[in-house]
């Protein structure tokens, strides 16, 4: 059975998983709600290997191909399907999606074995890989923000899913509404769409912006609209706000959601919307800019955090934040192949700072930590792989995405100096605050009392799929085969039709522009590039400060003590949101709609008028008089008024 | 031909006649009144099931039309059913055993009384549905106010009778409004026949002011019931106090007599006024989109917060009819049945806590969901549904008028997509409130969860949810050709003889036939009927 004329499955077994595990799961034992879990996203992923093999034997004209199932929505001209589509960039995304997920599955039966709630855990987990998938098979704009809503609700349900915490509560409402205000955007500018277009539908609009010119004005405001939905859902800058307190979810959840594949869905969209991005320069200039400032600016932030998981979380809005500035340069290909290295070893550093937590009872402040290099030996290695990985090191699957975007933003069809700069900036950083969390975590003297303490490494079911995403941190670079190490760019070739069938001038392959020269010397003047350089400053600052001078940075903190104070609190943006938001908008319902308008001006008049009535009716009262005479005058007075009226009427009429 | 000649009578007068049965039993036979009002309902929602099979959804014209002489020779017995009209029919009958049912251990006193106002006001509002013939039509609309008066007044809480005179007080006075412009219509057209009066009005163009003023008598009325803000203070009030049953039917039902009224009479009757009040009533609707979200934000009492959350629910419905585009007003349609089904479900939620509790303060709550898991996992899904969340029945209501009000007006639809995340704020923050945490009430920590009766309310209502969210075209194809009629009816304002300001022999062409054409009248009226 040809899985491409069945695509619903790859759907619905997750959906079926999270249904039975819902509905049933209760009074089920550990070990059947994993079957069942782990066992559904398992073979969405072979299904997924599958439809990948069938879809390589596609004929290039027969893709995208695009199963359409029922009539979801019609009213006058308003038609949505609930149509499913695959292209590469979707095999790509599946593949990513269904793998990590099925690995972090895998590590959450051991992680969560001693939890509450277990099959609640699985059965929303199962849901989150529904929606994940629907949003990355999606042919249309709305069933593609039926993944992006429900990924948010998985969110939300997961991130506050040790609900008795207040704060856990409060990070998954806060994650909910922050991305909400996004989806403002997102939903306008589907709207100016098909105000525009007459469809939503992928195939249509992208054939008809080809062949037909619409105003760039137009393609920009949608463009941005579209873009702020990005903006909420992948955490840049002004929203990114509630990435950091998401990670009041459990550590897979962290890593799953809030790393590796939901918060990846704006860069996706965007990367999907090229045919718009690409006819709206100062839209991509946008994209670029917003995802340049959010590396550089949420890395700065990363550099004080203590907090084992934050430090992750910012960095997390940082990588993406590199994945939007490839995008905004034009180079949609480095921007995914970037998305995919980083699901590796961001998915990795998630699972083993989880193994941290888990060895270390619960402890997630990194100052109570060290030293525990010997003593969860793989989870050290593994974590100094991804790491590597996410500094830039030569040779790691990090070094290689991170490169194609800064070459990109130097060298590229949008080059931009500043953003370059900022983005190079960024990396410094990046190694400096993740080799920081190392050297924090894994080395010095222990910091914890070690007879309450007692340090041991996670079950098989934990460190294996730590073991198998750290191959990937490594080669995960590799598979793409770039040209720096004398490849084909594999992976930008596979990726090429998405980008380059509905482009202005097709055959021109603005990604494709390294040096055609040798590719030995194309790979010196990578390792020796600046990207290199600063990492490798970093990485040396990091050990000078928290190795050999461990007073350093105390004393630097000292020195710079109001500087510091302002990145230590995050710059205070939350206080200065709640500040300028929340409380007055929170005041003026209150106490001038509610108490106000409500209660003192709309029922001031109507109790009024009602006393009034009643007042005049105590005075009319008086008029029963039971006298005669006064009756007989007012009925008079009755019909002198009426007769008036209708000598109006006729007047009137008459004209 | 309709094949069920009577359907649309014994659909509307089924629970009249149950209420005989209830009648007959002893008063102090509570277990039988129950028994048998829900059996009545349950009756009468799949009698009125019947209407989906012999309904042809290709036509736009009334469907299993009934046409007596009733007073005289201006006052019809005169209903039908058409795509408009049909969903809010079954949208009665499906809610009205349900609000049996969240009664059944709740009401206590006078127990005959209740279930009888409960069938009274479901055959009330079913008549106002059907009815075509504006003097019916008005004895309907009057007959929802009594029963739902003594609802909110004897067996509503603490500040009942305030809440209860000012519904009565507030729906009267726009009900005078509407009866002042029913009789002029019928001066003007000899009739009160809707269809002899819509043809009066295609071949005769009203002056400019008359239109004006029956349109604002009717369209007052109407919004007073939607609620339009700022006529809506009544609401929160009236749900506050009212029965659970009560809110449910409210909130449900009754609330859509005033979007159908606009939609029946307002809009399609006088076109011109509407066009031009559109933009006025465009931005009030827009106004209680935000202010009854902002405002339900900030409330501590649930019920009044979910009453708060209708004012900006039926904004969009508003919304919608008044961008006179084809799936504007499919969605606004859609959207009354959604909100019947939502809101409904989230007072009966609201109900099942106050049972346990006999508060509606959200202060009294918290950390509900460890006591209670499968209530408050309802009362979430319920919320995601309200708060439009795709693929959930909220979602489609609200798309389709925001899409449709896009075409016409990319300010409007614009401000009230702002609404979308509003209502995430007010619903998710509530429900935080309300079940996540410790439980900070100690008498909370023993609450039971939801029994056998309310998980068959809950899932009810939950499949509902899940219906109109994936099968949506099940429903608006059935409604698309009624609509279609609406909306080609206002665009083309002009087709009607002379026109506006064409000076005075529109003039003279428009007094001419209100005293001689009664007669022609009458012959065309008859012409239309089968």
């Amino acid at each position: 059975m040809p899985i491409l004329d069945h695509l619903w499955i790859i759907l619905a077994l997750p959906l079926a998983g999270a249904a039975t595990i819902g509905l049933l799961g209760k009074r089920w034992p550990q070990s059947a709600v994993n079957g069942v879990a782990v066992g559904s996203v398992a073979l969405a992923f072979l299904t997924v290997v599958e439809l990948a093999r069938e879809f390589l034997q596609l004929a290039p004209d027969q893709i995208p191909f695009v199963g359409d199932y029922f009539t979801w929505i019609v009213a006058g001209s308003f038609r949505v399907d609930f149509a499913l589509q695959v292209d590469q960039l979707t095999v790509v995304m599946l593949l990513m999606v269904s793998f990590v997920g099925m690995l972090i599955h895998i590590y959450s039966t051991g992680y969560m074995a001693q939890e509450g709630g277990y099959y609640r855990f699985f059965s929303y987990l199962n849901l989150f890989m529904f929606f994940m998938m629907t949003l990355v098979m999606a042919a249309n704009l709305i069933v593609m923000l039926v993944g992006w809503e429900g990924v948010g609700l998985s969110s939300y349900l997961l991130i506050g899913f040790w609900f008795l915490k207040k704060s856990a509560a409060d990070a998954g409402k806060k994650a909910f509404i922050t991305t909400r205000i996004g989806d403002f955007g997102f939903t306008v500018g589907i709207l100016l769409t098909f105000a525009t277009f007459g469809s939503i539908d992928f195939g249509t609009l992208f054939n008809s912006v080809a062949s037909n010119p619409v105003p760039e004005a137009t393609l920009t405001t949608i463009s941005i609209l579209l873009f702020i939905g990005a903006v909420g859902k992948s955490a840049q800058l002004p929203l990114y706000v509630w990435l950091p307190d998401a990670m009041e979810g459990p550590t897979p959840v962290s890593a799953l959601i809030h790393a590796a594949t939901m918060v990846t869905a704006g860069v996706y969209m965007v990367a999907r919307m090229n045919p718009f991005f690409s006819r709206a320069p100062i839209a991509l200039l946008v994209v670029a800019s917003v995802g340049a400032v959010t590396a550089f600016y949420s890395a700065t932030i990363g550099l004080l955090q203590t907090d084992i998981k934050r430090v992750l979380a910012y960095s997390t809005v940082s990588q993406l934040g590199y994945m939007f500035l490839a995008c905004g340069v034009g180079s949609y290909a480095a921007g995914i192949f970037h998305l995919m290295t980083h699901a590796f070893f961001k998915a990795l550093l998630f699972l083993a700072a989880g193994s941290v937590i888990h060895a270390m009872g619960g402890e997630q402040d990194m100052m109570k930590m060290g030293g525990l290099r010997k003593k969860i030996p793989t989870t050290y290695w593994t974590m100094l792989i991804a790491t590597l990985a996410i500094a830039g090191i030569p040779g790691f699957a990090g070094f290689f995405s991170k490169d194609e975007i800064l070459e990109a933003a130097a060298t590229g069809p949008h080059s931009n100096f500043l953003l370059w700069l900022l983005g190079v900036s960024g990396a410094a950083l990046t190694s400096f605050y993740m080799f920081r969390l190392i050297f924090l975590t894994f080395f010095g003297a222990p910091r914890y009392d070690e007879h309450d303490v007692h340090v041991h490494e996670s079950p098989r079911n934990m460190t294996i799929p730590l073991m198998v995403l750290a191959f990937f941190s490594i080669f995960g670079g590799w598979f793409a085969a770039p040209h720096l190490v004398g490849g084909t760019q594999y992976f930008q070739k596979f990726l090429e039709p998405v980008f380059q069938a509905y482009a202005r001038q097709p055959m021109t392959a603005p990604l494709l522009e390294h040096p055609a020269g040798n590719p030995a010397l194309g790979l010196l003047h990578a390792v020796t590039g600046w990207p290199v350089i600063v990492a490798l400053l970093g990485l040396l600052l990091a050990w000078w400060m928290y190795i050999k001078n461990p007073h350093a940075p105390k004393r630097l903190a000292e020195r710079l003590r109001p500087l510091y104070l302002l990145v230590f609190h995050k710059y205070y943006v939350d206080e200065i949101y709640a500040a300028l938001i929340v409380r007055p908008l929170l005041w003026i319902s209150t106490n001038v709609f509610w108490q106000g308008v409500d209660l003192g001006l709309i029922d001031g008049v109507v109790n009024g008028s009602a006393r009034l009535a009643r007042a005049s009716g105590a005075r009319l009262r008086q008029l029963q008089s039971g006298n005669t005479r006064s009756y007989a005058s007012w009925v008079l007075v009755g019909v002198l008024g009426f007769t008036v009226l209708l000598l109006a009427l006729y007047v009137r009429g008459a004209h | 031909m309709p094949e069920q000649p009577l359907l649309l009578t014994v659909v509307t007068f089924l629970p009249l006649l149950s209420v005989v049965a209830l009648l007959l039993l002893r008063s102090d036979d509570h277990a039988w009144i129950r028994r048998i009002a829900l059996a009545a309902s349950l009756a009468e929602f799949v009698v009125s099931l019947l209407l989906l099979r012999g309904f042809d959804s290709t036509n736009a014209a009334y469907q299993f039309t009934e046409y007596h002489h009733w007073i005289g020779e201006a006052i019809h017995y005169h209903l039908g059913v058409d795509g408009i009209s049909l969903f809010l029919v079954l949208l009665t009958t499906f809610l009205t055993p349900l609000a049996i049912l969240c009664s059944w251990e709740s009401i206590h006193e006078n127990v005959k009384g209740f279930f009888v106002s409960l069938l009274v006001i479901e055959t009330a509002m079913i008549g106002v549905f059907l009815s075509l013939d504006l003097f019916l039509f008005f004895v309907f609309w009057e007959l929802t106010l009594i029963p739902m008066y003594f609802m909110i007044g004897m067996w509503g809480h603490e500040n009942r009778i305030y809440a209860a005179i000012k519904f009565i007080l507030y729906t009267m006075f726009g009900s005078i409004l509407m009866l002042v412009a029913i009789l002029w219509l019928y001066d003007l057209a000899g009739t009160f026949d809707l269809e002899g009066i819509e043809q009066y009005l295609a071949v005769t163009s009203l002056p400019h002011t008359t239109e004006l003023l029956l349109f604002a008598a009717f369209f007052l009325a109407f919004a007073i019931k939607v609620p339009l803000f700022p006529l809506h203070t009544w609401l929160p009030d009236a749900h506050t106090e009212a029965p659970t049953a009560g809110s449910v039917i409210l909130a449900g039902v009754m609330l859509k007599l005033g979007t159908y009224g606009i939609l029946r009479f307002c809009v399609p009757l006088f076109p011109k006024a509407a066009q031009e009040a559109a933009p006025a009533i465009g931005v009030l609707a827009l106004i209680g989109i935000v202010y009854g979200a902002l405002v339900a934000t900030v409330q501590t009492d649930l019920k009044r917060l979910v009453a708060y959350t209708s004012v900006s629910h039926l904004g969009f419905v508003v919304l919608g009819i008044f961008a006179f585009q084809v799936t504007a007003v499919e969605g606004a349609i859609y959207q009354m049945l959604n909100h019947g089904v939502s809101t409904g479900a989230l007072f009966l939620a609201v109900g099942m806590l106050y049972d346990r509790r006999h508060t509606h303060e959200i202060k009294q709550f918290g950390g509900l969901a460890t006591p209670m898991p499968v209530l408050m996992a309802f009362f979430l899904f319920v919320a995601l549904s309200s708060l439009a969340l795709p693929p959930l029945n909220g979602f489609i209501g609200e798309f389709l008028i925001l899409i449709g009000t896009y075409l016409g007006h990319h300010a409007w639809a614009s401000w009230a997509a702002s609404g979308g995340v509003l209502s995430a704020i007010y619903l998710l923050w509530a429900y935080q409130r309300v079940a996540f945490g410790e439980i900070t009430v100690e008498r909370n920590r023993t609450l039971p969860d939801a029994s056998i009766r309310e998980r068959i309310i809950l899932v009810s209502v939950s499949l509902a949810i899940l219906f109109l969210g994936v099968a949506s075209p099940l429903f608006t194809r059935r409604i698309e050709a009624s609509v279609n009629n609406v909306v080609e009816r206002i665009n083309q304002p002009e087709t009607a003889s002379g026109g506006a300001g064409t000076g005075s022999m529109a003039a003279q062409a428009t007094i001419a036939p209100a005293g001689i054409d009664r007669t022609t009248l009458r012959t065309l009226r008859v012409r239309g009927r089968p």
